[in-house]
């Protein structure tokens, strides 16, 4: 037990690496994945393409293969990115945006058809019928698998362990093969400090689904 | 298409929606092409970029680099993920019905180890193999592929028993069968059948996630890219590349595509034939979890 409380620091350091490698590309990726959730309902064909592409190639890729090609093929077309903690963000912030807009996608499609007839019916502009009917209920919907989706992208920082960033599995590697007797001990330290961050936020998630599930 | 947010289209709608594809088509083309104008500067598209799938240099043949990448490569991450598949299946079946359980401290530790699992990312647990047991590099995949999907198909197995309707446990009790008979012959074939194309996107992922293998050191389709990529010269990474998504790509989107036929049509017959042989094939492994 000695060698997690001696390399207490180490621990704290990758866990703030992955922290903050899941804040960065969560705010991105909501931002990309809205945008891109925007696009694949909207009424212009070619954008709507371009959006279904993205979400369909980005879904079918491993994100071992994203990193893989903004660190080794991204170069051969004069793209450098610098190894490290920026090209991760990048990297996990365009393979969770795939998956926040099909969340998105789902949750406006499974508001019911009638509920914009009806809004449109008695008159409200799209911007109210989108602001005031639509969007509320579709967010009751899109909460929990939203939150299981940044669940998924607080695991998935750990790929960038594998591309030269020292976050949580990183350190952990590290201070195993410092301590080789210790690897399994050192790693159920690992293992804690996920659990930490995963476990509560899947019972947020199971919350609101219940929650959800009620008022309807 | 997007009816929930837009009324049927009259004609001046129509006709405005019809020049906004246009306008809009016309953008994405230009970019595409200053896309690849751009990279036709920087000469990706030579014919020193992409001979190595047909004439590689170095004396080698094109036999030897798409070996090493469809035999070698891809073969390995498919071997990984056939081993991984089937164990993960039978284990979460069985953490499934464990968790049918009665008595709270019977399946409590059927929860723990699924929620356990559920929460740690997949490469974390390839290290435990690798580090931690010092297995080997094979071994810590299958191991780490097996116990992250097998909870999630155990949730997904639950998911699908709690979507049955209470009438056909009823009515299996109503007729005399024991609690094990009704697990077995009533309700889960048929929860099987219902979270078929969950299970399958399951597979998907499992699939995806055998690319890991490249971090821990498995000798997979990435790293048999990588190494072509160092032994023939960097400058045909984007070929090599283009193959191996190619390849990841095509054998994800159909078995995804096989998913949403089989989420949208519904199963009878010769399709949904393999499912009940599953669940009836499993009892034999799982049934001593069952009894409390």
């Amino acid at each position: 037990m000695d060698v997690l409380v001696d390399n207490l620091p180490s621990y704290w350091a990758g866990f703030l690496v992955t922290m903050r490698l899941t804040l960065y590309s969560g705010v991105i990726s909501l931002a990309l994945g809205l945008v891109l959730a925007a696009l694949r309902v909207s009424p212009i064909r070619p954008l709507r393409g371009l959006a279904a592409t993205y979400v369909e190639l980005l879904r079918n890729t491993p994100l071992t293969l994203v990193f893989f090609f903004l660190i080794l093929v991204a170069p051969q077309f004069g793209v450098i990115a610098p190894l490290g903690f920026w090209t991760a963000v990048i990297c996990l912030s365009l393979y969770t945006a795939a998956f926040v807009a099909e969340a998105v996608r789902s949750g406006i499609n499974s508001v019911g058809v009638g509920q914009a007839e009806a809004s449109r019916a008695i008159g409200l502009t799209f911007g109210q019928s989108l602001g005031n009917v639509i969007l509320p209920q579709a967010l009751r919907s899109v909460v929990p698998p939203m939150i299981n989706v940044f669940i998924a992208l607080t695991k998935n920082t750990s790929v960038a362990a594998g591309f030269a960033v020292v976050e949580l599995v990183g350190s952990g590697r590290r201070i195993s093969q410092g301590n080789p007797g210790d690897a399994v001990i050192i790693l159920i330290g690992v293992a804690l400090f996920y659990l930490a961050i995963t476990i509560p936020l899947g019972v947020i998630a199971s919350t609101v689904e219940r929650k959800v599930a009620f008022s309807r | 298409m997007s009816s929930i947010l837009y009324d049927a289209p009259g004609p001046v709608a129509r006709r405005r929606e019809r020049w906004g594809s246009i306008i809009g088509g016309l953008i994405l083309l230009g970019i595409i092409a200053l896309g690849v104008y751009y990279a036709h500067g920087r000469g990706v598209f030579g014919a020193d970029r992409w001979d190595v799938l047909f004439d590689p240099p170095k004396g080698q043949t094109a036999a030897d680099v798409w070996t090493s990448m469809i035999v070698h490569g891809l073969g390995a991450t498919l071997r990984a993920a056939l081993v991984a598949a089937p164990l993960s299946l039978v284990l979460g079946l069985v953490l499934a019905v464990w968790r049918t359980a009665g008595r709270w401290w019977v399946k409590a530790p059927a929860i723990m180890i699924i929620e356990l699992f559920r929460g740690l990312p997949v490469l974390l647990m390839m290290f435990f193999g690798l580090l931690g047991f010092g297995w080997s590099a094979f071994t810590a995949v299958v191991f780490g592929l097996t116990v992250y999907n097998m909870a999630i198909i155990a949730e997904i197995l639950r998911a699908g028993l709690a979507s049955l309707p209470r009438g056909q446990a009823e009515a299996a009790y109503a007729v005399g069968l024991s609690k094990t008979q009704t697990l077995f012959t009533v309700l889960l074939p048929q929860a099987v059948r219902t979270m078929l194309p969950s299970l399958i996107a399951q597979l998907v992922v499992l699939l995806k996630d055998s690319s890991l293998g490249y971090i821990v050191g498995y000798a997979e389709l990435l790293r048999s890219i990588q190494n072509n990529g160092q032994y023939f010269g960097n400058a045909y990474y984007i070929a090599l590349f283009v193959v191996g998504a190619g390849i990841y790509l095509v054998v994800n989107i159909s078995l995804s595509r096989l998913a949403m036929r089989l989420q949208r049509g519904p199963i009878k017959g010769a399709p949904a034939a393999p499912a009940d042989d599953e669940a009836e094939a499993a009892p034999t492994t799982a049934t001593p979890g069952v009894r409390p």
